[in-house]
């Protein structure tokens, strides 16, 4: 057992648990946030992407005592029934999703993907490695593609992500 | 009161194009939609119940032999073990779809690698996991496992039901201006819900309650109970969020009878969850098939002949097998037939219902056919498509009901741009790529089965609807409510959809495309069932009675709808069974696939620049949702074409690629912006609201648009699938300076 204090959407928690327990653990089992979601335990499908200090990854590929003190954010910090992000919001819209079972994962990846292009970070579509990242349907759906949605809802999460974008630019 | 209506006439009032209130059709956004976006919607695993502990399955490690013993002091002192259950009544595979009673049961007898055995519970997931890694089972592996569908000694079944030989299929052949005789493979393929299979159990004294990922709840309910032994009245099943079902949440699976077992003995409530790769070994496989087609047609392309001859596969003792003739014995003409399945035995985890069982396949190869027919007479594949539609049942004397089959074909070339595609393949280069053009067709049987809801119109002007039924992410909550919102005269915020509770009225459940047709219909009806009682309120007759804006009118009154209600809250129940239209008419589903694809002219990789789809499935009920679910269909097409493949290690019959990593489902970038169409229809015959199911049309026959555009590309025709760029490298052209 170990105890580890973390940073959840703000808020300072406190968590007791045992040293093999991953992040996305901590999360549904111990803290009660069961918004992130566990698709395959193994980084493949991306269901359990969070942000940590404002980057993404699958919180089922690391440990939850490897986190003290860091800021986490998952989908419930994002926004709420009644008080959606407009990512979320155009996600509703736009039916980027089906079973729901992805969409967390889908838009924390797609919240931290599109500072990822502000900051112009390159993917393997771009043209450059140093030039300006562009959004592009081809650039969102290759920096989406670590979040797999088997309803295959990509066409909307695409024109959820874009429009979503685009209005806050 | 209860409004029931059993479908042995066609419902041509088609009181829905009536109603002043019009939601039913349009794209509203799920009610549902603010939970899934915000990771508040409880799936299964996410129940917070005081006590809870974890269980891990254990899984047979040998493909056929038996289990001898389970150490179970190989884990005991590890910290916070439970217990470490195996019982008789452990399910050897999930229940197929709509069983109704237990599937065959026992843990010493192994039938496939992966078969649960055991189940280890724990404090924590943590423990549970440690402990089922560590325990020691003996187990006696047999030496004559059956791993190959195709060995030369085995002896397939013959089902009596799949084997039509009607006229002269050799004679037709020998007879016929041009013919088409092509075997082609396809492999195994695994649901991959993104939700892993999940249950919580948890008993009150003999009551127990399972908070599960199902898809029919009320069949689940006797399927547990008859595992346990135990009466279905004690037995409760919420499965109001499930993460994805097609197929494979059917019928109960072994964790949730692990799971009630354990927790009965430990009286506290035990969680199972499987493991992705648990869900590749013991979830429903589509069997993989062998598919010999052959086709016969005079000088116009006019078939004479038809034979579509199959091998799949099962473990012994399960009855169903895939259903790959299904659309092949109405969507074309053809006199003289031989369509056949055969069933050979294999210790192999189940085969069941994998989205559009059948169809998928079966159209997906049928399709492939009828390009290769297109090729060798030199025919456009959408005319020669347009002239093989029969006036009538090519096997029975039987009409159609309502069948865009020509307009979606019509639609979808004129909307692709298909007089732009040079019939003659590899001829057209855009750089390193081979630009290729395909379409094929899309069928689908169309089924309503019986389903049951009560609505609940309150007396503040609001309602609440309540079935069984469940909303795997096909949009259910969306369109009950909008059928109530136009029934009843309310605004959608005005009705609370509740789904997935086996103490609601009993629904059809979700599978086979009938869910929405059916609890639709359920609703429909117990809408009726109240506007009756209002209109006796009002004074009118019902057919007079107008709902709409929280006003009811009819006969020349007009009053509110609270008013009316008077402090009381009307109860109406709603009630369909399928009758004889289902026997009367071929009801199916039509539609066409048109695809754009890149071939990588030197390593032979193809990506789907562009795709598009349009439908026909009786009235939509929200274009939204509908669209949402051909996206996903056309995805799993693309997937079935290209990418996805069980592979099983021939020497013990593992599966190999047992996780989402190996098994490649399609990624975003795979799958270019889709385009759906959805044509305008009412089908009478089909329900009282005039929809069919179109949750599975989408991918019946996508794959094979893909697979003949790689053909229009290339030249290659990939008869074994998936196309991946190994098949294809060998018959690429030569290269020529860009």
């Amino acid at each position: 057992m170990k105890d580890t204090t973390l940073r959840i959407n703000g808020e300072e928690r406190k968590l007791s648990a045992d040293t093999r327990t991953t992040l996305l653990d901590a999360l549904r089992n111990h803290l009660g946030l069961t918004g992130s979601k566990k698709g395959c335990d193994h980084g493949q499908c991306g269901a359990c992407t969070v942000m940590v200090n404002g980057r993404r990854i699958n919180s089922c590929l690391t440990l939850a005592c490897m986190h003290d003190g860091d800021e986490i954010t998952t989908v419930e910090g994002l926004g709420e029934p009644g008080d959606l992000s407009p990512l979320q919001a155009a996600f509703v819209k736009h039916d980027g999703f089906q079973c729901g079972y992805c969409t967390s994962g889908q838009i924390c990846s797609a919240t931290a993907m599109l500072e990822e292009i502000k900051d112009n970070w390159p993917s393997n579509v771009s043209g450059s490695l140093t030039g300006e990242a562009k959004l592009t349907l081809k650039e969102i759906s290759e920096r989406m593609s670590g979040n797999l949605c088997r309803c295959a809802a990509y066409p909307n999460i695409v024109d959820a992500i874009r429009e979503a974008a685009e209005a806050s630019s | 009161m209860t409004r029931h209506l059993k479908m042995d006439t066609p419902a041509t009032a088609r009181l829905l194009d009536q109603l002043p209130s019009r939601l039913t059709g349009t794209p509203m956004d799920r009610p549902d939609g603010p939970k899934k976006v915000s990771g508040t919607a409880t799936y299964a695993h996410e129940w917070q119940i005081e006590g809870k502990t974890f269980g891990v399955l254990v899984r047979a490690p040998i493909s056929k032999g038996k289990l001898v013993r389970i150490d179970k002091s190989s884990i005991e002192g590890l910290p916070g073990i439970l217990g470490v259950f195996s019982d008789d009544r452990f399910l050897r595979n999930p229940a197929q779809g709509t069983a109704n009673e237990a599937p065959i049961q026992g843990v010493s007898e192994i039938s496939y690698f992966g078969q649960p055995i055991a189940l280890v519970v724990a404090e924590t997931f943590e423990q549970a996991r440690h402990g089922a890694h560590m325990l020691e089972l003996v187990c006696e592996a047999d030496t004559d496992g059956v791993y190959d569908p195709e060995a030369s000694n085995l002896s397939p079944e013959q089902p009596e039901d799949d084997q039509l030989d009607q006229g002269d299929l050799d004679k037709a052949m020998a007879e016929a201006a041009f013919t088409v005789d092509s075997t082609y493979r396809t492999p195994n393929h695994n649901s991959a819900a993104m939700e892993p299979h999940c249950s919580i159990a948890s008993w009150e004294g003999d009551q127990l309650t399972l908070h599960g990922s199902y898809q029919m709840v009320k069949y689940n309910v006797n399927e547990l109970a008859d595992s346990l032994g135990v009466e279905p009245e004690k037995v409760r099943i919420l499965s109001p969020f499930v993460g994805g079902g097609f197929g494979s949440k059917l019928g109960i699976a072994p964790e949730a009878v692990a799971a009630a077992i354990a927790a009965k003995e430990i009286g506290r409530p035990v969680c199972v969850t499987l493991t992705r790769q648990q869900v590749f070994e013991n979830v429903m496989r589509r069997s993989e098939s062998r598919q010999r087609l052959r086709l016969a047609a005079d000088e116009t392309g006019k078939l004479t002949g038809l034979g579509h001859e199959c091998l799949v596969s099962n473990l012994p003792g399960e009855s169903f097998h895939e259903p790959v003739i299904q659309a092949t014995h109405f969507i074309y003409g053809g006199e003289n037939r031989r369509l056949s399945i055969e069933v050979a035995r294999l210790n192999r985890m189940c085969a069941g219902s994998v989205r559009a069982p059948g169809e998928a396949i079966g159209m997906q190869v049928l399709e492939n056919a009828m390009d290769e027919l297109a090729h060798v007479s030199g025919i456009d594949p959408v005319e020669l498509r347009k002239g093989n539609i029969p006036e009538i049942h090519p096997e029975e004397d039987m009409p159609y009901s309502s069948r865009p089959f020509a307009a979606a074909l019509d639609e979808g070339a004129k909307r692709f741009g298909w007089d732009k595609r040079n019939p003659e393949p590899g001829k057209q280069r855009d750089g390193e790529w081979l630009i290729g053009m395909g379409m094929a067709a899309a069928a689908r049987v169309n089924m309503l089965m019986e389903s049951k809801a009560r609505v609940k119109l309150i007396d503040d002007g609001t309602a609440i609807v309540e079935t069984d039924m469940t909303d795997i992410g096909t949009g259910t909550y969306a369109i009950l409510t909008q059928l109530c919102c136009d029934m009843l005269g309310l605004a959608p915020e005005q009705v609370d959809t509740r789904l997935g509770d086996s103490n609601f009225p009993k629904a059809s459940g979700s599978g086979g495309s009938v869910g929405a047709s059916s609890s639709g219909s359920s609703v429909y009806l117990a809408c009726q069932d109240i506007r009756g009682e209002l209109a006796r309120r009002l004074g009118c007759d019902e057919d007079e009675l107008q709902l709409n804006d929280g006003k009811a009118s009819g006969g020349g009154k007009e009053v509110s709808l609270i008013e009316l209600l008077a402090g009381e809250t009307i109860e109406g129940e709603g009630h369909i069974e399928p009758g004889e239209t289902m026997e009367k008419v071929q009801q199916a589903t039509y539609g066409s696939y048109f695809a754009e694809v890149a071939v990588n002219a030197v390593t032979g990789e193809a990506r789907v620049r562009r795709m598009l789809g349009v439908f026909g499935a009786g009235r939509i009920l929200n274009h939204k949702t509908a669209r949402s679910q051909c996206l996903g269909g056309m995805t799993w097409g693309i997937g079935m074409a290209l990418h996805e493949a069980m592979e099983f290690d021939p020497r013990d019959g593992h599966v190999v690629n047992n996780d989402l990593a190996e098994y490649h489902v399609p990624v975003n970038l795979d799958v270019p912006q889709l385009e759906v169409v959805l044509l305008e229809e009412r089908d009478d015959w089909a329900s009282p609201i005039q929809a069919k199911g179109i949750g599975e049309l989408g991918l019946c026959g996508a794959g094979a648009a893909v697979t003949n555009a790689i053909f229009n590309a290339t030249g290659v025709r990939v008869r074994e699938y998936p196309a991946t760029l190994d098949k294809i490298l060998d018959g690429l052209p030569e290269l020529e300076p860009a």
